[in-house]
């Protein structure tokens, strides 16, 4: 099915089931542990060895020799595997870096080995008997000291070009009568999902399947085969259950790789989890920023001129943090410049993580706009109405958003906080021992849609079953398509089974990027108009007469049961929805706008979220309930990333040092207080048929920003080096409140 | 984890016998710290002494009038401990400010003395760390070295002494009370208990090899306004910056203990004599000697806020 106009009325808009608040139906499976995750599955593969990794303890140079004799003749060791034996591999189209290293190390922690025994605890044992003759080099880890030698990224990113320009920014930014120009930075952030990296791997013949927790089936399926060099067709991924994702499952790493020839070597099956502790530096994380923005503008706040320019590294062939992605459609302005550089860097590989783009972006850009309301004098909130455009400021207006509710979350949230009572003067308020400020940003993120697919049926029961590859990182995913099924085929929703995560299934968008829930549901919504056809033909209907209701197929006075229809074979179809060319001609986004109260301890500069509010666009909101926790959850995140947040880099060794979940810092509920959130109301028909957007990473872009604004408000002190921790407020405490 | 013997002891007597019989043999209650060290290989004690049925878990009153706590008792039975809320309220308070509720419910009052520090060098087997592994070096000197110590560090050594429990201990003039392998008993001030680094970072106590501690004791209560303050950098479940346990009388006398700036828990006399001049007078008397790095200077003036900010609280309630 091909969607290439903008939607009409169509099954979803009854929201008899889509657009209500549902429980999720895998909670009760998860909830009691009978939802089995990837290391769990010793259902499926009885018997499993154990692998553990050797991960490099130096950032680059070369492996001398590997002696894995005493480690293969400890006790209970089946397998020692490594470059050395490992057989000829290739590399994934989305690993930057090899997820088996050696003889080159390109990273610190990166695998050179995997020990497999009989037991956990023994493979664990044997690993630190491998003995490995380092030859180290000299790498480069420091990004702003590399900043001047980076350069302007070849290709495009997902994010498109790396440089836009409009106009004449320079001259524009030189006349106009406020300038904003600041530099701020972001670091390195690890995604900190709860379940580990994980795979049990069988080998059955020379057919491979694979349990492993993974948002993207379909890339993944292609990276194995591709690194083993074996047909796609002998690969089989089952990822039903994942224990969060964050961008750190999107692609093959290196548990599926080595479980995979750890089960080959020892002819049983393996499993493979990467162990906390490696995780930060073995596999990928969101990479370091440095963002310069230039905000001119008249002395009302109406932007002229728009710059943002953006540092990152990465790995030899790795890609640029596309931090600037927003300001290219945010506020309006006739000259504009964004560029993106990337540095050369010899940590381990930078990737995508929670919103990446947008979500360190807006750190930067909703601070500036912060700083520019103040060097206006304008109200925050007022400023970014009066900056409001309606259509892609570069393409011009013949671009239009394809919805844009942006002044109508700010009016809204606005309203809900309280945002009236704020005193624009900073470090006026107190309460106890509390400077109180209150910051706003607004929230954006971009809306993609990606072609997905799904097989449903019907069976005697007249129950309704989907299939698609499509991947629940505790999302709702297994909800949102249950809602859909169910509304499209006239069923309840108990009545629908969704099974997901198998590569056996039709490809589907997966879990990312906040595509996942329009594409997922609008591949379901395709396959169930082919459905729909298959029964109405089967009751003698005309399809665009028959009605879909009660278990019933209904055409004029005559009706049918669906379960009667499918009879004992059941009754198939398969489709998937695939985007023309509506995204071009219509930019797509999402919109919001974050409301915060902070208190900051007068002597000590700790800093507690005291309330968050957030009003939030994104068309339909499929499950009010499971769209309430991504942005809660999102809105928490953007907590972390504000205050706590930061992968420490060692600069003379080139590892993240703090490499666990005690020391580096997500918010624990004692940081997170009551978050109000508002949707507003918003129909896409240019987005899908399900007139609906991502959301799920919505609730970052900005969050961090508002926290940071509020501290500003509460303290005078403006700080642009992220995380805002309290030796930076003291730092900078003279002559404000907090002196 | 390397493979390991395991002994359930019985009694105090039979903890020591075993110990006794194997060189480098720990004694395991909670083993909240232990067993994550033992699985980095951290510690790879050839025998674990498994004491937890001891029953060294009774929270009684002393002839003297002081407090003896079990070594078994668990953080969070010692926190509620009726008596502790009211005469030793700074004990508790420093208990709740420490780890989560699942570790102290875990956690023993003789095990959170003795747990090691969070020094992400020392966590690390591939990094330098002459606490690790003595002659090594040490990787935090010029390191990640943010939270680690400025008072009584050396050249070798820099870490962190982490417990919250241990500086109420400090403050209130604890005795470890122990037994020895030859079945010696003895009581050895919490002032003596720890051990600064100086060039041999690896010996951390006053306990000689196989020596288990059997209690702790409290004199009688300080009588005054009992206070803890930890500042961290998160609301809960983070190590200190910097922590600052008072006990402030009646009489306008004061004692300080402090968390997060020393290789051990920290006290100072000066820094009690000092309680009359104020919160500035105290921070100067208590960090006199400090030695601090680009990234932990920050603590002389947290410490210095945070004094502030509990003779506030104090002057408030005066």
């Amino acid at each position: 099915m091909k969607f290439d106009t903008p939607a009409t009325t169509n099954p979803i808009d009854q929201e008899r089931v889509i657009g209500r608040a549902h429980d999720r139906i895998d909670g009760p499976a998860k909830v009691t542990g009978r939802a089995p995750y990837a290391y769990e599955r010793h259902d499926a593969a009885p018997n499993p060895a154990y692998g553990w990794i050797v991960g490099s303890a130096i950032a680059k140079g070369t492996v001398g020799a590997i002696d894995t004799r005493d480690a293969q003749a400890a006790p209970g060791v089946l397998a020692v595997i490594t470059h050395a034996n490992a057989g000829k591999l290739g590399k994934g189209n989305m690993n930057t870096a090899h997820l088996l290293g050696g003889p080159a190390i390109e990273h610190f922690e990166q695998a050179l080995a995997l020990v497999v025994a009989d037991t956990f605890e023994n493979a664990r044992a044997a690993a630190a008997l491998v003995r490995i003759d380092y030859k180290p080099e000299q790498g480069r880890f420091d990004l702003a000291a590399e900043r001047d030698r980076a350069v302007k990224p070849t290709g495009d990113s997902y994010a498109g070009r790396p440089d836009t320009a409009t106009g004449d920014f320079d001259t524009a930014f030189h006349k106009a009568t406020v300038r904003v120009d600041q530099t701020y930075s972001t670091p390195d952030q690890s995604h900190a999902m709860l379940e580990p990296h994980a795979t049990t791997a069988a080998w059955k013949d020379d057919q491979l399947t694979l349990w492993t927790a993974n948002q993207m089936i379909a890339w993944s399926l292609g990276d194995v085969a591709r690194t083993l060099g074996i047909p796609k067709e002998k690969v089989r991924l089952i990822s039903p259950y994942i224990g969060g994702g964050f961008g750190a499952k999107l692609f093959l790493r290196t548990d599926a790789l080595l479980a995979a020839l750890g089960a080959k070597a020892v002819g049983r099956p393996v499993k493979v989890a990467i162990a906390r502790h490696q995780i930060p530096n073995n596999t990928t994380h969101r990479p370091a920023t440095i963002q310069r923005i230039r905000l001119g503008a008249n002395a009302d706040g109406v932007i002229d001129a728009v710059g943002h320019e953006v540092w990152s590294g990465d790995l030899p062939g790795g890609e640029a943090e596309m931090a600037a992605a927003q300001t290219r459609l945010m506020y309006g302005g006739a000259n504009r410049m964004t560029a993106h550089r990337l540095a050369t860097l010899d940590l381990p590989e930078g990737n995508a993580m929670r919103a990446p783009g947008e979500a360190v972006g807006m750190l930067a850009l909703e601070v500036a706009m912060d700083e520019l309301a103040e060097a206006c004098g304008v109200d925050p909130v007022e400023l970014r109405i009066r900056n409001d455009v309606q259509y892609d400021p570069e393409a011009g207006p013949q671009r239009p958003f394809s919805s844009r509710k942006l002044v109508e979350c700010l009016r809204q949230g606005a309203e809900r906080f309280g945002w009236a009572r704020r005193n624009r003067q900073p470090g006026q308020v107190r309460d106890g021992r509390w400077l109180v400020g209150m910051g706003m940003a607004a929230a954006f993120r971009n809306n993609l849609t990606t072609k997905s697919g799904a097989r449903v049926g019907i069976d005697a029961q007249g129950r309704v079953t989907v299939e698609t590859d499509m991947t629940d990182i505790g999302t709702g995913s297994y909800t949102i398509i249950a809602q859909t099924a169910a509304e499209m085929m006239g069923v309840e929703l108990d009545d629908v089974i969704v099974r997901l995560g198998d590569s056996r299934y039709p490809v589907s968008a997966g879990s990312g990027g906040q595509w996942g829930a329009n594409s997922s549901t609008a591949g379901v919504y395709a396959a169930c108009v082919a459905l729909r056809a298959k029964v109405a033909e089967q009751a003698g209907f005309a399809v665009e007469e028959a009605l879909f209701e009660n278990g019933l197929v209904r055409s004029g006075n005559k009706s049918r049961k669906l379960g009667t229809l499918a009879g004992r074979e059941g009754i198939w179809a398969e489709d998937s929805m695939d985007y023309g060319d509506l995204a071009e001609r219509y930019a797509q986004a999402t919109f919001g706008a974050h409301f915060c109260e902070v208190g900051v301890d007068i002597d000590t500069g700790e800093v507690r979220v005291r309330r968050m509010s957030g009003a939030f666009a994104a068309g339909r909101i499929l499950n009010p309930k499971s769209a309430r926790s991504q942005v809660i959850g999102a809105m928490t995140m953007g907590v972390g990333a504000a205050l706590m947040e930061e992968l420490v880099v060692d600069k003379r060794f080139g590892f993240f040092v703090n490499h666990d979940m005690a020391e580096y810092h997500v918010p624990v509920h004692a940081d997170i207080p009551h978050q109000d959130v508002l949707f507003v109301d918003e129909l896409d028909d240019k987005s899908s048929p399900m007139k609906a957007k991502g959301v799920g990473e919505l609730g970052i872009c900005g969050a961090g920003a508002a926290v940071a604004n509020a501290i500003y408000n509460a303290t005078g002190i403006r700080l642009r080096d992220y995380p805002l921790t309290l030796d930076k407020l003291l730092a900078a405490a003279a002559g404000t409140a907090l002196a | 984890m390397k493979t390991f013997h395991y002994h359930r002891a019985t009694s105090v007597e039979d903890a020591i016998d075993a110990a006794a019989q194997t060189q480098g043999a720990r004694f395991v209650a909670g083993g909240t710290n232990l067993l994550d060290l033992m699985k980095l290989q951290i510690e790879t004690p050839p025998a674990l002494i498994d004491v937890n049925r001891l029953g060294l878990d009774k929270v009684e009153r002393t002839d003297g009038g002081g407090l003896r706590i079990g070594a078994l008792v668990r953080n969070t039975d010692l926190a509620a401990d009726a008596v502790v809320r009211r005469d030793y309220a700074v004990l508790s308070r420093a208990l709740l400010a420490g780890a989560s509720a699942q570790l102290r419910n875990k956690a023993t009052t003789a095990g959170n003395l003795l747990q090691r520090t969070r020094c992400p060098y020392f966590y690390d087997m591939r990094m330098p760390c002459h606490k690790r592994r003595p002659g090594s070096g040490c990787a935090a000197l010029k390191g990640f070295n943010r939270n680690l110590a400025i008072l009584e560090t050396s050249d070798s050594c820099i870490a962190t002494h982490p417990s919250d429990m241990a500086v109420a201990m400090r403050l209130l003039d604890a005795g470890v009370d122990t037994m020895a392998p030859d079945g010696m008993r003895r009581t050895i001030p919490i002032a003596d208990f720890h051990r600064p680094p100086g060039d041999t970072p690896h010996v951390e106590t006053a306990l000689k090899p196989g020596e288990l501690v059997v209690s702790i004791t409290l004199p009688p209560p300080v009588r005054g306004r009992h206070v803890y303050r930890k500042v961290r950098d998160r609301a809960s479940y983070a190590f200190a910056l910097v922590s600052v346990a008072a006990v402030f009388g009646e009489d306008g006398t004061a004692r300080f203990a402090f968390g997060g700036l020393g290789t051990r828990p920290w006290r100072a006399a000066a820094a009690d004599a000092a309680a009359s001049s104020g919160a500035k007078a105290v921070a100067e008397a208590a960090l006199a000697g400090a030695r601090t790095t680009d990234q932990n200077d920050f603590k002389k003036v947290l410490t210095a806020r945070t004094l502030a900010s509990v003779f506030r609280a104090q002057e408030a309630r005066a």
